[in-house]
């Protein structure tokens, strides 16, 4: 079974047609990155996916589970990092891991194991009693995407995970959604042409509503004629433009 | 209801953890119930007697309430903390309950510290303060419910001007605190009338004195009100869910 399969994935907003017909299927295990200009629609797209706006039209399977009809139980198979960083600022670190366990129903010994396997994973034993609010914008960042993992996803959705942090940030941040490839299925939307070269097994362009092409960095370089995965995507969206 | 209670647990620590909510919302009510007290022992004039000033501040201090869970509820939307909970299997009445609970004991708080605070300084004790603390109950829930309202439709900026700001102000100047609306009268008294800052001082003022069954006309306008800005919230927070 894919873990996502979108068939004719429609959304509009009166006469403006944000995502039109889009058909996808991502693969259980994959890191899969969605690039586009801004206004390709995928955030509508990842809104859809996460039950956030309902479709117009078609309909998405996340692991067999209808956002049309079974929004409950697909809100059951993922959690959102969204871009911003979406803590509770003025709770710990450790206090906000536990609100979101508490969320996805773990008891008191679960949340425990969840939180110190998390902490160790992540490196935030050292901060884990600190108010959210008062971490750099990197732990912030470490902390958001660990506050989606302890509800224990089968796919992930990451929105823009290292916009605006130092370098130094982004690369710690890349080894650790590298340490989770493989253990779920993450849908990973990015500004940044080598995160999406970097991080992922495939990646999807969209442009205007459309998905414009998928595959791997290599392929949509040889695709386009491009050398870099960056004049790749400019060829396909200034195409989808015209 | 579990989910509920953990979003009630998490947003009650938001708040108490706010020194600047300590300081204007507990704070500035007593320093005001303090510093009227000091100014009426200096004068000859009866102008803050405590049992109509402690009632009156106590129904005033409640308007931080809306100021408090507004800004909580606006900065989460702004951080999007609000939008990863969407996601998660929180229903729509896990929201309201979570937003809106934590209040309650907090307000009922706010006015017993106010209430004793007014003993400290002079007020005398009867068996009816009890009652006056009771009745800032459903005064509170007016206030908790604008502030949901506000906290779903505005920015965190205009959150502070609205119920920081013009809020506190109203009810500062028509719930008839510090002078007797009776004799202001004309288009003031009609505002004072219309709006229920007045009738809750009124209220509290009333349950404190023992006269409460007299002052039931003013209960129905509260009870009103609440009803009113309670439907009104839910309905502000389910449209901003909807269109999130």
């Amino acid at each position: 079974m894919n873990a996502i399969e979108t068939k004719g994935l429609t959304k509009r907003y009166g006469d403006l047609t944000a995502v039109n017909g889009l058909d996808l299927t991502v693969r259980q295990g994959e890191l899969f990155a969605l690039l586009g200009v801004n206004g390709a629609g995928k955030t509508t797209t990842i809104k859809m996916l996460s039950c956030l706006t309902r479709p117009t039209d078609g309909d998405a399977l996340l692991l067999g589970k209808s956002v049309n009809r079974e929004p409950e139980e697909v809100k059951m198979l993922l959690a959102v990092s969204p871009q911003e960083t979406a803590v509770a600022p003025k709770l710990s670190v450790a206090e906000n891991l536990e609100l979101m366990a508490g969320i996805s129903g773990a008891n008191k010994a679960e949340t425990k194991r969840r939180l110190d396997a998390l902490s160790a994973q992540f490196g935030l034993a050292e901060v884990l009693k600190r108010p959210a609010g008062k971490l750099s914008g990197g732990w912030q960042r470490r902390l958001s995407i660990a506050m989606a993992l302890i509800l224990e996803p089968k796919i992930l959705f990451l929105d823009e995970p290292t916009l605006g942090l130092d370098v130094l940030a982004r690369s710690a941040l890349w080894d650790v959604i590298r340490s989770l490839k493989g253990n779920m299925t993450i849908i990973l939307t990015t500004h940044y042409m080598e995160e999406a070269e970097a991080l992922s097994d495939r990646i999807g362009v969209m442009g205007a509503g459309h998905l414009l092409r998928v595959g791997t960095a290599d392929e949509l370089k040889a695709a386009t004629g491009a050398e870099t995965l960056e004049n790749a995507f400019i060829a396909l969206a200034k195409e989808a433009t015209k | 209801m579990k989910h509920a209670l953990l979003l009630a647990k998490r947003n009650a620590k938001e708040i108490l953890r706010d020194p600047l909510n300590l300081c204007f919302g507990l704070g500035f009510p007593l320093v005001l119930l303090g510093l009227l007290t000091a100014i009426q022992a200096n004068v000859p004039k009866e102008l803050f007697p405590l049992d109509q000033l402690t009632p009156g501040i106590a129904v005033f201090g409640l308007a931080f309430m809306s100021l408090f869970s507004a800004t909580l509820i606006s900065r989460d939307r702004t951080s999007a903390l609000l939008l990863r909970l969407y996601t998660t299997p929180l229903r729509p009445l896990d929201y309201i309950i979570g937003y809106m609970l934590p209040m309650v004991p907090i307000a009922l708080a706010q006015s017993a510290i106010t209430l004793l605070f007014g003993l400290i300084l002079g007020l005398a004790w009867t068996p009816n303060l009890l009652l006056c603390l009771l009745v800032t109950v459903p005064v509170g829930w007016i206030f908790i419910g604008i502030g949901l309202l506000c906290g779903s439709l505005l920015t965190d900026k205009q959150v502070g001007g609205i119920c920081g700001a013009l809020l506190t102000n109203l009810t500062g100047w028509f719930a008839g605190i510090w002078f007797d609306v009776e004799l202001v009268g004309g288009f003031f008294k009609t505002v004072s009338n219309i709006l229920p800052f007045y009738h809750g001082t009124e209220l509290a003022r009333a349950a404190y004195a023992g006269t409460l069954g007299s002052a039931l006309s003013h209960l129905w306008v509260v009870l009103a009100w609440a009803a009113a800005m309670l439907a009104l919230a839910v309905w502000a927070f389910l449209h901003q869910m909807k269109k999130n």
